[in-house]
């Protein structure tokens, strides 16, 4: 719906962007202070994220950290592009309703589920399996991809979802009237078309991976620490400039992905009206 | 080909999603012991015992705990929903390509890192923090304010962190009104006002109902905002079970913890998702 503009609810409109862009604003001019006083302005400097970029503890963390997002979002893609299509065709499926309901709540619990509970029961059925079959041993990188995977695949299945609803089925079915076997189809037709949702959710598992620290926290082990991790823990300590900077290319780092993603998400949702 | 579409995420699920809560609640039923790892075995039906769960119905901090989540929760939601209803109301009015930039504009922060935004406010509430040393500055207080480790600063991170989750379905909800039905309000003589409360407001509703459960849900067992910005006084039942694990490494009193909020949290869950299958085309 579009209509009249009253200037108050611009005004209120002005105040909520204000609201959510200040303090991270505020933020990013701090990096660039030279004090060590986080609050004092100093003119403008670089040092912080010199002295970030020589800090060995943060950049072994980072490594983890990107390592840990790329491989989960991968993993959480291909389960969720999976999951997505079939929900999106759930009528396909011929299953009964309160099957498919639950099937719903399923996919959509890790979005809403609180991350102490998902951090928590993951270490807890990793160290019971460890117990009982002798894996996955010492926790750290497999075991946070694992718990990644699960929280990130929710998010790839509704953008995926969302897209498989919008496809005209005709394309297919097309395809399979000039003879193409089912697995052709797929990958000459259905997988080129969901693709840029794909890409999306992709960018969308990357970017929650790398921001997430209690699911981190609790499925790492005592020798991985990922970047959120080593932030948290400075920040308990004290505030520091070159938290600051580290936040500063966090904001952007993250800001870059979201908006490829948006655009992307944008630009299928347009073609799947042509 | 369609059992495996459907199978390989769905056995996913169950094997790292479901088997771990079920875990969860056998866990929570034994006791804590000395050793690695540091409870009983559950696969022992000696060892079963509900002390754990005595403990939390009798120690009035649990209770605390949980009522404060829930009240802290309730509070911010509504918060959020005072200042995203006029937002979303806003974007929905605006122009087919300011729109999409608009929308984009709330989705940004909501996707830039939680833990930086929450630091943000560190930075801005703290004794020595921009906004006291601001107000000192221009002589309009000569101490700072307590702004930080209280309510009002846990208050304001869920309501900064969290309303883009109120503004999305609102808008969603929002954007499917049809004009029409506003317009013919006020041809039927009705006030820009009356028309919003027996028209926009009403049809509305599902937009309201969702965002409010994508705040409440989450920031229930929210843990990183009463840690950083909240004080000793409103413990959140999030921070109960973070502490029980981590500092006293008793695993089994953290998973009743965990227990006990996944079973005041699954009716609004199964709300939310009634609500989203409703809507979903």
């Amino acid at each position: 719906m579009t209509g009249r503009r009253s200037p108050l609810l611009l005004t209120w409109l002005g105040l909520g962007y204000a609201f959510l862009y200040l303090p991270v604003l505020l933020l990013i001019v701090f990096s660039f202070n030279g004090s060590r006083l986080v609050t004092v302005w100093a003119g403008f400097s670089t040092r912080w994220y010199v002295e970030l970029l020589n800090n060995e503890r943060i950049i072994e963390a980072a490594g983890l950290s990107v390592a840990v997002a790329a491989a989960s979002a991968t993993l959480a893609t291909i389960l969720g592009g999976l999951g997505g299509l079939a929900l999106g065709r759930i009528k396909g499926f011929r299953i009964r309703p309160v099957a498919a309901a639950l099937l719903g709540f399923l996919f959509a619990a890790p979005l809403v589920l609180p991350e102490v509970i998902t951090g928590l029961s993951l270490l807890l059925l990793f160290v019971s399996l460890d117990n009982i079959i002798g894996w996955p041993g010492e926790r750290g990188f497999t075991t946070i991809v694992i718990a990644h995977t699960t929280f990130s695949l929710a998010y790839v299945a509704v953008v995926v979802q969302a897209r498989v609803r919008l496809l005209d089925p005709a394309l297919e079915e097309a395809a399979h009237d000039l003879g193409a076997p089912p697995a052709r189809a797929f990958f000459n037709v259905t997988l080129p078309l969901l693709a840029p949702a794909l890409a999306a959710g992709w960018l969308l598992a990357f970017t929650l991976s790398l921001d997430d620290l209690v699911i981190a926290s609790f499925t790492a082990g005592p020798g991985a620490t990922t970047l959120p991790m080593v932030v948290f823990a400075s920040v308990r300590l004290g505030l520091s400039p070159q938290v600051n900077a580290l936040a500063t290319l966090f904001v952007i780092a993250a800001g870059l992905c979201v908006t490829l993603a948006v655009v992307l998400i944008a630009r299928t949702n347009r073609t799947a009206k042509i | 080909m369609r059992r495996f579409v459907l199978g390989l995420p769905l056995a996913w699920l169950l094997l790292f999603l479901v088997a771990p809560l079920v875990i969860v609640l056998a866990i929570s039923l034994v006791p804590a012991v000395d050793g690695q790892p540091p409870f009983a075995s559950p696969l022992d039906p000696r060892n079963w015992t509900a002390d754990s769960y005595r403990v939390l119905v009798g120690d009035d901090l649990y209770a605390a705990a949980f009522f404060n989540a829930a009240r802290i929760a309730a509070t911010a939601t509504l918060i959020c929903l005072v200042i995203g209803y006029p937002m979303a109301y806003a974007i929905a009015r605006a122009g087919e390509q300011t729109r999409l930039l608009l929308l984009m504009l709330v989705i940004l922060p909501f996707w830039t890192s939680f833990l930086v935004r929450v630091y943000a406010w560190m930075v801005l509430l703290r004794p020595t923090g921009l906004i006291n040393e601001a107000l000192i500055g221009l002589g309009l207080i000569s101490e700072p304010l307590p702004l930080i480790a209280n309510e009002f600063a846990v208050h304001l991170g869920i309501v900064y962190s969290y309303l883009p989750f109120m503004v999305l379905p609102l808008y969603a909800a929002l954007e499917r009104l049809d004009s029409g039905l506003v317009e013919a309000a006020y041809d039927l003589g009705a006030r820009p006002f009356r028309a919003f409360l027996s028209v926009t407001l009403p049809l509305s509703r599902p937009g309201i109902i969702a965002g409010s459960l994508l705040v409440f849900i989450p920031a229930c067992g929210e843990f990183v905002i009463p840690d950083l910005l909240g004080g000793p006084d409103s413990p959140m039942i999030g921070k109960v079970l973070w502490t029980e694990f981590f500092s006293n490494r008793d695993w089994p009193a953290a998973s009743a913890v965990a227990i006990a909020l996944l079973a005041v949290l699954v009716a609004p869950m199964v709300a939310f998702q009634t609500l989203e299958r409703r809507g979903a085309p």
